[in-house]
């Protein structure tokens, strides 16, 4: 399958965006922001369109709107019921403006279509390049933040307590959470790339039981998702996100059913 | 030596306490009483400095870190740390080797001290509450604190449990001259703990010595 260019190159940009929300998605799910994430994806598909209607790349537009949302909802509140509430109105705000970004714009469906639910053949290596470097981005941010992102993340009161500015740190995660949603959409689609965002952290909590091994197994689990997905897609040419969910869907289970079996053994 | 002199806190324009005097010398074990909202937790989060306060000073000496033991924390049955990772969340980021070492040993030093060595790899989310204090309060002790402050950390703890995390503090208060800052509705624990209670009342507060600490100071909105 490698014969083909475009094989190549997904396998490629899938490997890099399998690895940061791995890694973001570990954290997403200790700060409880699943919810945000699928948000932002629904955001990420309005901000693509947005892309399309006024001649920009989508994946310019939805930086741009996932950045800025992300940020919104960020300053709008700390506390996560208010957060759920205001997230809720943010995104059905976004969802009606996508569709009508759409709807203005001249391009073809099958442009929507790639956008919502992802494709491996529409990939260039321009778009390649720009991915891995939104990619190393986010890794770099992780790599400064990583100490007192756990903290916060893992215990938000006692990092308060400890004196440590959470309020910046809630903003540099949030530019990340963007950057990434924004990063996975281009393969898995905006529609399910809050899957990668969400289920190997879920999963890689029910396993292990320290940061850097949570990390660890988020990142394989995404990792074998993609790669599998995109070899099964190939193969029989069904849609990639499709395999890839119902992959991360089976690890989740069966992480849940190890964390059962565990507790009563 | 923490000391107050007229501190004054508002929220907006309602009144939380004013004119505040009292100081808490090195090594004593004192308790903060009084109702619900009577400003026991504003008046530890302008210690610690996360509240500002309305007027009037609060001296604390810089060198003097402050580790805080909150009542509440979001840990529920699927929390994936285990107690020495938990603990671990406090300690700064290296890449020295040599530190690195040093924190490994500090950390075995702090699960000792808090009688948690045995229990060091089990998952937070399934330790029982009073386990959850210890953790709790080995992970404030990591940045070595001349001062502790328990904010309600007995509250939801059995009886026998309650006297274990106290026996616990008071030996590190005794053996390190730790000065501890206990905010409690539980009567028993202040007699028998402390040695004086600040008395939050009608927007300021009372010293009390220990003889003087009677049942009925417990008895409103706790």
């Amino acid at each position: 399958m490698f014969g083909y260019e475009f094989m190549r190159e997904a396998f490629i940009a899938s490997t890099f965006i399998a690895i940061t929300a791995g890694l973001v998605g570990v954290f997403v799910v200790s700060r409880n922001m699943s919810f945000l994430s699928h948000t932002l994806s629904e955001i990420g598909f309005a901000g693509a369109a947005f892309g399309i209607l006024i001649g920009i790349s989508p994946l310019a537009g939805m930086i741009i709107f996932t950045l800025v949302s992300s940020i919104a909802v960020g300053s709008l509140s700390s506390e996560s019921s208010r957060r759920e509430a205001s997230i809720s109105a943010i995104s059905s705000l976004f969802i009606g403006l996508g569709i009508l970004f759409l709807s203005l714009s001249s391009e073809s469906s099958s442009y929507a279509t790639n956008i919502l639910f992802g494709s491996i053949v529409g990939i260039s290596s321009k778009e390649v390049n720009q991915l891995m470097i939104l990619a190393l981005f986010v890794i770099f941010v992780f790599i400064i933040f990583y100490k007192p992102l756990s903290f916060d993340s893992f215990d938000h009161i006692g990092a308060r307590a400890a004196g440590l500015k959470t309020r910046l740190l809630s903003i540099a995660f949030l530019v990340t959470l963007a950057l990434s949603v924004s990063i996975g959409a281009q393969i898995v689609g905006s529609l399910l790339v809050f899957v990668l965002l969400t289920l190997p952290g879920a999963t890689a909590k029910y396993v292990v039981h320290t940061v850097p091994k949570l990390i660890m197994v988020s990142v394989g689990l995404s990792l074998a998702g993609v790669w599998l997905g995109l070899y099964l897609a190939f193969v029989t040419n069904w849609p990639v996100t499709f395999f890839i969910s119902v992959f991360e869907v089976i690890a989740y289970f069966l992480g849940l059913s190890y964390k059962n079996w565990k507790l009563n053994h | 030596m923490i000391e107050a002199k007229d501190l004054t806190k508002r929220f907006g324009k309602q009144l939380v306490f004013e004119n505040l005097n009292f100081q808490i010398p090195d090594g004593e074990f004192i308790s903060l009483i009084g109702p619900n909202g009577s400003g026991k937790t504003t008046l530890v989060k302008i210690m610690m400095g996360l509240e500002k306060k309305t007027s009037g000073e609060l001296r604390i000496d810089k060198r003097q870190t402050i580790g805080y033991v909150p009542q509440f924390r979001n840990i529920d049955l699927d929390y994936p740390l285990d107690i020495e990772q938990f603990v671990r969340l406090n300690l700064k980021f290296t890449l020295s080797p040599n530190k690195r070492r040093e924190d490994n040993k500090l950390i075995e030093t702090i699960l000792e001290k808090t009688k948690l060595t045995s229990l060091k790899n089990r998952p937070l989310g399934l330790a029982s509450g009073g386990e959850k204090q210890k953790a709790y309060l080995a992970q404030a002790l990591l940045n070595d604190p001349k001062i502790l402050i328990l904010d309600e950390s007995t509250a939801s703890l059995d009886v026998e449990v309650k006297m274990q995390l106290m026996d616990l503090v008071k030996e590190l208060n005794e053996k390190y001259n730790l000065t501890v800052i206990f905010i409690t509705h539980d009567y028993e624990l202040t007699k028998k703990y402390t040695s004086r209670a600040l008395f939050f009342k009608n927007k300021t507060i009372e010293e009390v010595k220990v003889d003087n600490i009677s049942e009925d100071m417990f008895e409103m909105g706790s």
